[in-house]
């Protein structure tokens, strides 16, 4: 986990809840319980939430609390879900999102 | 009236500009090109432009777009955006499943 | 329908602010907030804040969160979390998802302290991932302990940016440029001046030209424009990053206010669409009350007082308190929002360029174009004295509503006077006993420790320095001048930590002495 603040000159050590394992388009990572999924994402390099509907472009994060809802992934083969305000779960199943859908443009 | 409603006013033709293709609504992905047409499509108001190209009508409903929408148009229509009333606030300000919107909570209070 | 005295929706600064001086007189108060955690932004902001001390200024933003938070507990005020109010009716009914339902309250009275949300712009990729809003890039470094990125382009001179730009910096991240279409920096100068030591360069009147990369950012041009904003051919320059962050702004999150019928204008001096209130967040409908950037944009040491005034308003609406209290509590509470909103950067002065400090000095036009101020420019002001001995050289530029330094001189070297935007002095005829009190109660970490002449031909400096890892004594390396560019070889003498200092660590390097006025940053490494 290359992208995690390990020591942080104000904030010191972060607390972080308990290591736990989880799915992103089938593939095993390693995040935080209870941390926003997007931040597990983020911390294992993942940039590409989705695939717009109609020019089917890539987004990730971009406001990071909920407002924006372009990091929206399908979780648990619930679509439309807002990963950066959404707590990672032992074993959750999260996948990149293809307009609506978890299939690719090209099986749909 | 302002002149905002004042629809004899002539706002000349639509002139393609080099960066019609540049997306504005990030939901809906609607580009400034088709935000400008509109206008001269007739679409004056900020509830008019909504309706007809759904900009602000996505999941984030507005909060990315809103204020770049409105700067759009008021520029095509010649005006300052103050002048360009907001579209309607209305409920659900936040994306919300159907489900929930019609799950009234039985026991108001329940939450403390 | 449940009833309650007063519904606050928002739990940032002002909205707890409000709920505590309503609870405390009384009123059954309920906070609803969309979000997991309380605080608002304060829990994302680690710089120390500006003010006096009434506006707890040099506690950073997230301990005064904590702080708020313990004192809404103590007052009795029922905070409820991941409650979204989807709905304002104009008799006062707030509808709110808490959970997977949907419940509706009534309030007596209702304060609307929702904030504001971010300003965006538009280039060529703007949505590709990578370009996230400053905001983002907070959230993610100082709530969730992850890396924005790791080479960022920051677009954004006010304070956000440059706030923003300092955090990246602290964790490790490099900034590769702090861009802005206007060609002045907007925030306060301490705060540019702090990242420009460092080596970040300062591109103003410039804009980003396109973001480049297929999936994700991989680099970003910008160009210099003018004085129309349109761009000017052959000044294009390139920069290899992974992050775009984005500081233009922010706009009031009125919605809720358009929604239930309150009178609304379009003010570009609060920030865009607000509601018509007065000057205590009375809005047009009556018992409906605001507090925060939701009414216009400011900073939360402005908004927690708006806040308590409106807390107080809606007790006395309710008839909790007499006109009488209401009265003197509003005064004193007007004094302080007083006192926040002179200077500079006053409201009043938005999109003013000043040129002239109110003691008639001429402000530094590097300071104003390139981020930090020049050497042939800092002579001019009066926290830079000259004198044997360790004394304290203080380069606050720019009047800023902040007095914490002159407090914290135990000999009393330090002086603003009763106006608290003055510009410090340093007294020629103090003691000054090299405790670094002053450095480390600097909010725009503006004070430095000077020894010019320590005898040997070398001069000592000591210097605020709040980064990772902090060099032991002995190391070698360069300093910079404010611009951040390497002006001598330097060894750290001793780097003193203090709870006092509150994590504003204390570095004291050795350099040739010649370059004492100009050696500001210790970097550990050669050049």
């Amino acid at each position: 986990m290359a992208e995690r603040i390990v020591e942080h000159p104000i904030l010191g050590v972060q607390e972080k809840g308990r290591k736990v394992s989880f799915f992103f388009d089938g593939k095993e990572y390693e995040g935080f319980e209870g941390e926003p999924i997007a931040a597990a994402l983020k911390a294992n390099d993942v940039m590409i939430h989705r695939y717009t509907k109609k020019e089917h472009k890539p987004r990730g994060i971009f406001c990071a609390i909920g407002r924006c809802t372009d990091c929206v992934m399908i979780v648990n083969g619930v679509p439309n879900v807002r990963t950066c305000i959404t707590a990672l779960e032992e074993g959750m199943v999260v996948k990149t999102q293809y307009g609506v859908s978890e299939k690719p443009f090209e099986e749909q | 009236m302002n002149s905002v409603n004042d629809r004899s006013r002539d706002i000349g033709p639509f002139v393609p500009g080099p960066d019609d293709d540049m997306l504005i609504c990030r939901c809906e992905e609607i580009t400034k090109g088709e935000i400008r047409k509109a206008v001269h499509e007739g679409m004056w108001t900020m509830t008019e432009i909504r309706r007809y190209l759904r900009t602000g009508m996505g999941l984030c409903q507005g909060q990315t777009c809103s204020k770049l929408v409105k700067g759009i148009v008021a520029r095509e229509l010649g005006i300052s955006p103050g002048e360009l009333e907001p579209a309607t606030s209305r409920v659900p300000m936040r994306p919300i499943e159907m489900r929930i919107f019609a799950n009234e909570a039985k026991e108001v209070g329940d939450h403390e | 329908m449940k009833r309650f005295d007063l519904i606050i929706v928002g739990a940032g600064p002002s909205g707890l602010s409000a709920a505590i001086e309503a609870a405390k007189r009384g009123l059954d108060v309920v906070v609803f907030d969309e979000n997991e955690k309380p605080g608002g932004q304060l829990f994302k902001q680690i710089h120390k804040f500006f003010g006096s001390k009434e506006h707890r200024a040099k506690v950073r933003g997230f301990v005064i969160g904590e702080q708020l938070l313990k004192e809404a507990d103590e007052a009795g005020v029922k905070v409820v979390l991941n409650a979204t109010v989807i709905g304002l009716y104009q008799d006062k009914e707030v509808v709110v998802k808490i959970g997977e339902e949907i419940s509706h309250y009534k309030g007596d009275s209702i304060i609307i302290a929702t904030g504001a949300a971010e300003n965006m712009v538009t280039f060529p990729g703007w949505t590709l991932p990578g370009v996230i809003g400053a905001g983002a890039a907070q959230t993610m470094m100082n709530l969730h302990g992850v890396l924005p990125g790791k080479k960022v382009l920051m677009l954004g001179s006010g304070n956000v940016g440059l706030v923003v730009s300092f955090q990246l910096l602290q964790c490790g991240c490099e900034v590769v440029a702090l861009v802005d279409a206007a060609p002045r920096v907007g925030g306060y100068g301490v705060h540019a001046a702090k990242v420009a030591r460092t080596g970040v360069p300062f591109f103003l009147s410039h804009t980003i030209v396109k973001a480049e990369g297929d999936e994700a950012v991989s680099g970003v041009t910008i160009a210099e424009v003018d004085d129309k904003f349109q761009f000017i051919p052959g000044t294009e320059k390139h920069f290899d990053v992974d992050t775009i962050c984005l500081a233009v702004g922010l706009s009031p999150m009125s919605q809720l206010l358009k929604m239930a019928g309150a009178k609304m204008e379009d003010n570009p001096r609060r920030g865009g669409q607000v509601p018509i209130c007065d000057e205590y967040g009375r809005t047009s409908i009556e018992g409906v009350f605001v507090a925060g950037d939701v009414s216009g944009i400011e900073e939360a040491s402005s908004a927690m007082i708006e806040g308590r005034m409106a807390g107080i308003v809606a007790a006395e609406y309710l008839g909790y308190i007499e006109k009488e209290e209401l009265d003197s509590k509003l005064k004193e509470l007007d004094c302080a929002l007083d006192g926040l909103r002179q200077g500079m950067f006053a409201p009043s002065n938005r999109g003013k360029a000043i040129e002239k400090t109110e003691e008639g000095i001429d402000i530094s036009t590097n300071l104003l174009k390139k981020g930090y101020i020049a050497d042939d420019e800092i002579e001019r002001f009066p926290g830079i004295t000259h004198r044997k001995g360790i004394h304290p050289v203080i380069e606050c530029t720019q009047n800023i509503p902040c007095n914490p330094c002159q407090d914290a001189c135990p000999k009393k070297c330090i002086s603003i006077g009763e106006n608290i935007t003055s510009l410090p002095i340093v007294l020629q005829d103090c003691d000054c006993i090299n405790c670094g009190m002053c450095v480390a109660s600097c909010s725009g970490q503006a004070i430095f420790l000077v020894d010019e002449d320590c005898g040997d031909g070398t001069a000592t400096v000591t210097l605020p320095y709040e980064f990772l890892p902090i060099p032991a004594e002995g190391t070698k390396g360069i300093a910079l001048g404010r611009d951040g560019n390497k002006v001598c070889e330097a060894t750290v003498v001793s780097v003193k930590t203090a709870k006092a200092f509150d994590k504003t660590n204390l570095l004291t390097m050795r350099i040739p002495k010649e370059y004492a006025m100009s050696a500001r940053f210790f970097k550990a490494e050669e050049a």
